[in-house]
C-alpha cells in the first residue's frame, strides 16, 4: 500500500495503482478518453493530466503513472497531486481544444450523440470556442463488417478498439495505421472483423467513430427505456440492459457484471434485437385441413383439450426449449403433474445431466470468475469461443496472465489462445483419465485445475459415460475438493440449469426427450426448436413459443409466448447463478407471458394451477425450491456428488466430439429470425471457407 | 506528409520471396531476439524487402507477417508509420529522394526539384513513363554542410547544380548509375571548404608527423 494526497486528502491506495485510479479513490473525476480499466495503458489521450508536487513544471499523464513513481516529499510527506489547479484546468482545455481542432460539429447526425464522452468532457472541461480557423481534416469511412459502422473523421486516434480486438477478443485485426495527423483506424485491407465480440468497440469507442450499424439513426439514447435485463442467448447469462422506445426493442447494450461478463457481451447478445420484431407468432393456430390457420386463444385451448382428453397421461409429453424462464417450466410441470405425466424433459439435445446426481455434477462448479484461479485447464468436448464467448475471454484473460497450460479433447479450432490439442474423442480421455497423456501430471501437479466438460461431449448416447470418466478424472488429479471445485459442465442453453434445478426430467417411468419421439399422443413443446420435427411422429403437438421456427412449423396448435425481452422470469447461468430477467416491452399482438398460457390452459383442461399470477407462482416455487429465492446468487454444488459420479461406468462409442454450435450465429429462434445475425453468419461462412482454401 | 496506402491492386505483384542470400540474412536477424520476441526483427525485415524490390509491396507484408508470426495489420501498422517504406512502386533504375530540408532549401533545392519535375513526373511519387526514375522530397538527410543533395539508394549525390542534377538523372536513366562518382559532385574533398583551406593552412603547424619529419631532414643534412 502506498500513501498518496489528492488534493489535499490523503488517502492509502496499493501500490499498483495508477495516479487516475488513486484520484478516482480519493473521489476526484479524472477525464480520460484512452485509458480503460480493462485495456492496456496506452497513455496517448492526454486527457488525464494532473499536477504533481515537486515533479516536473508540467502536467503529467495521471494514467500512465504508477503512484510508486512519484517520490516523497523531503520529510518524508506522502506524493501529492492536484487534479483541481489552474494549471490542471489550462491543459484540459488545451488537450480540449486540439482533440476539437480535427473533430467535426456533426453532433446533430451523430448516433453517439447524448452518450458521447468528448460531448460531455468538452462541456464540463473545455473552452466554448474555438481558434482553429484551418480545414479541418476528413478522413475516409472504413468497411470493417456489417455489425459495425465507421464514421473515421470522428476518431480522436485513442486506440481502445485495438488494444480490445488484440488483448480481450484476442485477433488482432484492427490497427491504427499511418502517424500523426494521418493516422487511421482501419482493418487490414478493410476485411470485415470476424471477432464474435467485436460489438463491444462500439461501447469502447468515446466517441461516435464506431457506432452500432444496425442500429444506426433509429433513436437518440435519451427517448430510450433502459430495462435492465439477463442475456439467454448463451448459457453464461450475461448481464444487458435492454433500451426500448414504445413496444420496440432498440438495442441491447451490456451492463457491468463483474462476476459474470465484466463488461462485454458477444455480438450473437448485441444484435439481436432485430430478430424480436420478426418472424413472431402474434395469434394463436390450428391446424386445419393440413394448414395453420388463425383462431382465438378459446378455440385454440378447445383444440387442446379434445386432443388431451383422447388419450391418458403415459401418452403425454413436454419438452422445454432453451430460452424458457424457470416459471414457465415451473408451471409446464405443474400442469403435466396433474396430467398423469411423467414425460417431461429440459433437455431436447438428449444430454447427460441428471439432476438427482447433485447440482455439482451439472454446473459451472469453480464459477466463471474462478477460472481467473485456475492454473491448468482441460476442455472436454466444448468450443467454448462459439458456445460462450464472453465466458472465453476470461479463460483468455487467466492464459494471457500467464503460466496457464490448456489442454482440449475435440477439433475446435481457434480458441483465440494457444492450447494443446490431445485428441478428438473418447479415445484420448480414456487415455488420459488412465495416466497415459502427459497432460495428467500437468493437471495432477496443478493446485486448482479446471475440467470443462461442454455439451459436445454430452448431448449424445455414451454422455452419460463420458460424464462419469470426466468426473473420475477430476477426483484423480484433485480437481475436486471443498476448497476448490474445479469440475465445471459448460451449458450452451440460457434454460438449462434452471430446468434440471427445478428437476424437469422423467419422473418414474417418464419418457425421455428422444424417447417421447414418436411414441405419443400429444407433445407440448415450451419454445423447444432445436431438435428434428420429424422424429415427434403423430403426435399432436402443441407449440408455446415466440417465433415460427421449427417447432411452429411443426405444430397443430400454436399458442403464441413472449421472448426473454417481454416477460419476467428466472434464468439460471452454467455457474449455477440464479438471475432476473424484466420485462421491458410486451409481445406483439395476442402474444401472452408463456406461465399465464400455461394458467390459462389448465383451467381449460381441468388441471387448474394453484396460482393466479406470478408474485404467486413464485411463491409456490420458493417454497418447493429455495435457492431459486436468492437472486445473483450461486447455491454451491456439494462436491462430493462429483467424486459419487465417478464411479459410474459406461461404455463409450469412438465418435470424435462436436460441439453443438455449429454457427455461433443462428443457435436459436430468435437468432435465426434475425436479418443481422443471417448476414453475419453467411460472412463467417464465407471466411471460414475462405481459410479451408 | 499525406495519408499512405498501399499502392492499387493492379500494380500488386503476386507474390514476394526473399532471395536466397537475404532468406539467410533474414534468419540470422530473427535469431537475434529472444524467442518470442520474433516481431522486433519487422524494420530490418521490411527494409531489406524493400533494398530487393525497389518497395515495400501487398505480398512483402504478407510475407514478412508470416515469417514472424505477426497479424498483418501489425506489420501494415509499420509500413505505413515510416515514410522511409516506400508502398507504392518507384523507379527501377533511381528513386532520388531530394532534401528539402532548410539549409538544402536555401542552397537551391528548389531548382533540383524542379528539374526532377520536368525530367522525371511532375509529381512526386509518380514514377515516370518508362517506369525507370521516380523522385521525392525527403526531410534532412544529415549532408547540411554539402547541401543541396540529393540520395539515391544508399548513396548521397551533395553540392549539386541544377545542371549536375540533370546530367546525374540522365545518367542513372541510361543504366549508367554505377559510374557517377558519389559524394560532392564540385570537385571538393568531403566537407573541406569548397574554396580551399582558409584556416590551419600551415601543415607543420598542424601535424606533429611533419614537423618530425622536417625535423629528421634537418638532422641527416647536418
Amino acid at each position: 500500500m502506498a500513501k498518496i494526497k489528492v488534493d489535499g486528502k490523503e488517502i492509502e491506495v496499493p501500490d499498483h495503482y495508477t495516479l487516475l485510479q488513486a484520484a478516482e479513490q480519493a473521489g476526484a473525476e479524472v477525464p480520460r478518453f484512452c485509458f480503460h480499466e480493462r485495456l492496456s495503458i496506452a497513455g496517448n489521450c492526454r486527457m488525464c493530466l494532473v499536477e504533481v508536487k515537486g515533479g516536473p513544471p508540467k502536467p503529467a499523464a495521471s494514467c500512465a503513472m504508477g503512484v510508486r513513481d512519484l517520490r516523497p516529499g523531503p520529510n518524508g510527506e506522502a506524493p501529492e497531486i492536484f487534479t483541481n489547479t489552474p494549471m490542471v484546468k489550462k491543459a484540459r482545455e488545451g488537450v480540449m481544444e486540439f482533440l476539437l481542432i480535427n473533430h467535426p460539429l456533426d453532433c446533430p447526425i451523430c448516433d453517439q450523440g447524448g452518450e458521447c464522452d468528448l460531448q460531455d468532457q468538452a462541456m464540463a472541461f473545455g473552452v466554448d470556442a474555438s481558434r482553429y480557423s484551418e480545414n479541418k481534416r476528413a478522413v475516409e469511412d472504413k468497411y470493417i463488417g456489417p455489425l459495425v459502422k465507421t464514421i473515421m473523421t470522428r476518431c480522436i486516434h485513442c486506440t481502445r478498439c485495438v488494444r480490445f480486438t488484440t488483448e480481450v477478443a484476442g485477433i488482432s485485426e484492427l490497427g491504427l495505421i499511418g502517424r500523426g495527423e494521418d493516422a487511421e483506424i482501419t482493418t487490414y485491407l478493410e476485411q470485415a472483423m470476424t471477432s464474435e465480440l467485436q460489438g463491444n468497440v462500439i461501447d469502447l469507442c468515446p466517441v461516435g467513430a464506431l457506432t452500432s450499424k444496425p442500429y444506426a439513426f433509429q433513436a437518440r439514447p435519451w427517448e430510450l427505456t433502459k430495462t435492465e435485463s439477463i442475456d439467454v442467448m448463451d448459457a453464461v447469462g450475461s448481464a444487458i440492459r435492454v433500451d426500448t422506445r414504445g413496444r420496440e426493442v432498440m438495442r441491447i447494450l451490456p451492463r457491468i457484471n463483474e462476476a459474470v461478463n465484466e463488461e462485454w457481451i458477444s455480438d450473437k447478445t448485441r444484435f439481436i434485437w432485430d430478430g424480436l420484431r420478426s418472424q413472431r407468432l402474434d395469434r394463436p393456430y390450428i391446424r386445419r385441413d393440413g394448414r395453420l390457420q388463425p383462431a382465438s386463444w378459446a378455440e385454440a385451448f378447445a383444440a387442446v383439450k379434445d386432443a388431451v382428453a383422447k388419450t391418458s397421461g403415459d401418452k403425454i409429453g413436454a419438452i422445454a426449449g432453451d430460452l424458457a424462464t424457470v416459471e414457465e417450466m415451473y408451471a409446464l410441470k405443474g400442469l403435466m403433474a396433474s396430467l398423469g405425466s411423467a414425460n417431461i424433459d429440459c433437455r431436447q439435445d438428449g444430454a447427460a445431466l441428471d439432476p438427482s446426481a447433485g447440482r455439482s455434477t451439472y454446473i459451472f462448479n469453480p464459477t466463471i470468475d474462478g477460472i481467473e484461479d485456475a492454473d491448468a485447464v482441460l476442455i472436454i468436448g466444448s468450443n467454448p469461443r462459439f458456445e460462450a464467448s464472453v465466458l472465453n475471454t476470461r479463460i483468455r484473460k487467466r492464459w494471457r496472465a500467464g503460466n496457464l497450460p490448456i489442454a482440449v479433447i475435440g477439433d475446435v479450432g481457434d480458441l483465440r489462445y494457444d492450447y494443446e490439442q490431445l485428441g478428438a474423442g473418447t479415445e484420448t480421455l480414456s487415455q488420459l483419465a488412465d495416466g497415459a497423456l502427459q497432460f495428467h501430471s500437468v493437471l495432477k501437479n496443478a493446485q486448482r485445475p479446471l475440467i470443462i466438460v461442454g455439451q459436445g461431449a454430452l448431448a449424445r448416447t455414451d454422455g452419460a459415460a463420458i460424464l462419469s470418466l470426466a468426473a473420475k478424472l477430476a477426483a484423480d488429479v484433485g480437481a475436486v475438493s471443498d476448497e476448490w471445485n474445479g469440475f465445471a459442465v459448460l451449458h450452451t442453453a440460457a434454460a438449462r440449469v434452471g430446468g434440471l434445478d427445478l428437476g424437469f426430467v422423467p419422473g418414474e417411468g417418464g419418457r425421455d426427450a428422444s424417447a417421447m419421439m414418436g411414441a405419443l399422443d400429444v407433445l407440448f413443446l415450451l419454445g423447444a426448436d432445436e431438435f428434428n420435427m420429424n422424429m415427434i411422429g403423430s403426435a399432436f403437438t402443441v407449440y408455446i413459443g415466440s417465433h415460427g421456427d421449427a417447432g411452429a412449423h411443426r405444430a397443430d396448435v400454436i399458442l403464441p409466448g413472449a421472448t426473454y425481452t417481454e416477460k419476467s422470469g428466472t434464468f439460471v447461468n452454467t455457474e449455477g447463478r440464479v438471475q432476473m430477467a424484466h420485462r421491458a416491452g410486451f409481445a406483439p399482438g395476442e402474444a401472452k407471458e408463456d406461465w399465464a398460457i400455461l394458467r390459462a390452459m389448465s383451467e381449460v383442461l381441468g388441471a387448474k394451477l394453484p396460482f393466479n399470477s406470478l408474485p404467486q407462482l413464485r411463491d409456490q416455487l420458493y417454497a418447493e425450491h429455495p435457492h431459486f429465492a436468492g437472486i445473483d446468487e450461486i447455491a454451491a454444488g456439494n462436491a462430493a456428488d462429483v467424486s459419487a459420479l465417478a464411479s459410474k461406468q459406461g461404455t463409450m462409442t469412438k465418435a470424435p466430439f462436436a460441439s453443438p454450435v455449429s454457427d455461433f450465429y443462428l443457435t436459436n429462434p430468435i437468432a435465426r429470425a434475425s436479418a443481422v445475425m443471417a448476414e453475419a453468419s453467411a460472412l463467417a461462412k464465407g471466411g471460414f471457407k475462405q481459410a479451408a482454401e | 506528409m499525406s495519408v499512405r496506402r498501399l499502392a492499387d491492386a493492379s500494380v500488386q505483384p503476386a507474390s514476394f520471396a526473399f532471395s536466397a542470400e537475404n532468406a539467410i540474412w533474414a534468419q540470422h536477424t530473427i535469431n537475434k531476439y529472444p524467442e518470442g520476441r520474433q516481431q522486433s526483427a519487422v524494420i530490418p525485415l521490411l527494409m531489406r524487402a524493400q533494398e530487393q524490390d525497389g518497395w515495400v509491396t501487398k505480398a512483402t507484408i504478407e510475407y514478412v507477417a508470416d515469417m514472424l508470426d505477426m497479424p498483418y495489420i501489425r506489420v501494415l501498422e509499420v509500413a505505413t508509420f515510416y515514410t522511409q517504406f516506400q508502398i507504392k512502386p518507384v523507379g527501377t533504375r533511381a528513386h532520388i529522394q531530394v532534401c528539402g530540408t532548410t539549409p538544402c532549401m536555401l542552397r537551391g533545392s528548389e531548382a533540383l526539384m524542379d528539374v526532377c519535375r520536368s525530367k522525371i513526373h511532375p509529381e512526386q511519387g509518380q514514377p515516370n513513363e518508362a517506369g525507370t526514375m521516380s523522385w521525392e522530397e525527403v526531410e534532412c538527410q544529415g549532408a547540411c554542410v554539402n547541401a543541396p543533395m540529393v540520395i539515391i539508394f544508399k548513396d548521397a549525390y551533395e553540392d549539386l547544380t541544377p545542371e549536375r542534377l540533370a546530367e546525374i538523372i540522365d545518367e542513372f536513366e541510361a543504366g549508367n548509375g554505377a559510374s557517377v562518382p558519389t559524394g560532392p559532385q564540385n570537385g571538393r574533398v568531403f566537407a573541406a571548404p569548397a574554396t580551399g583551406l582558409t584556416s590551419l593552412t600551415d601543415e607543420t603547424a598542424v601535424l606533429k608527423s611533419t614537423r618530425d619529419q622536417a625535423a629528421a631532414a634537418a638532422k641527416t643534412s647536418d
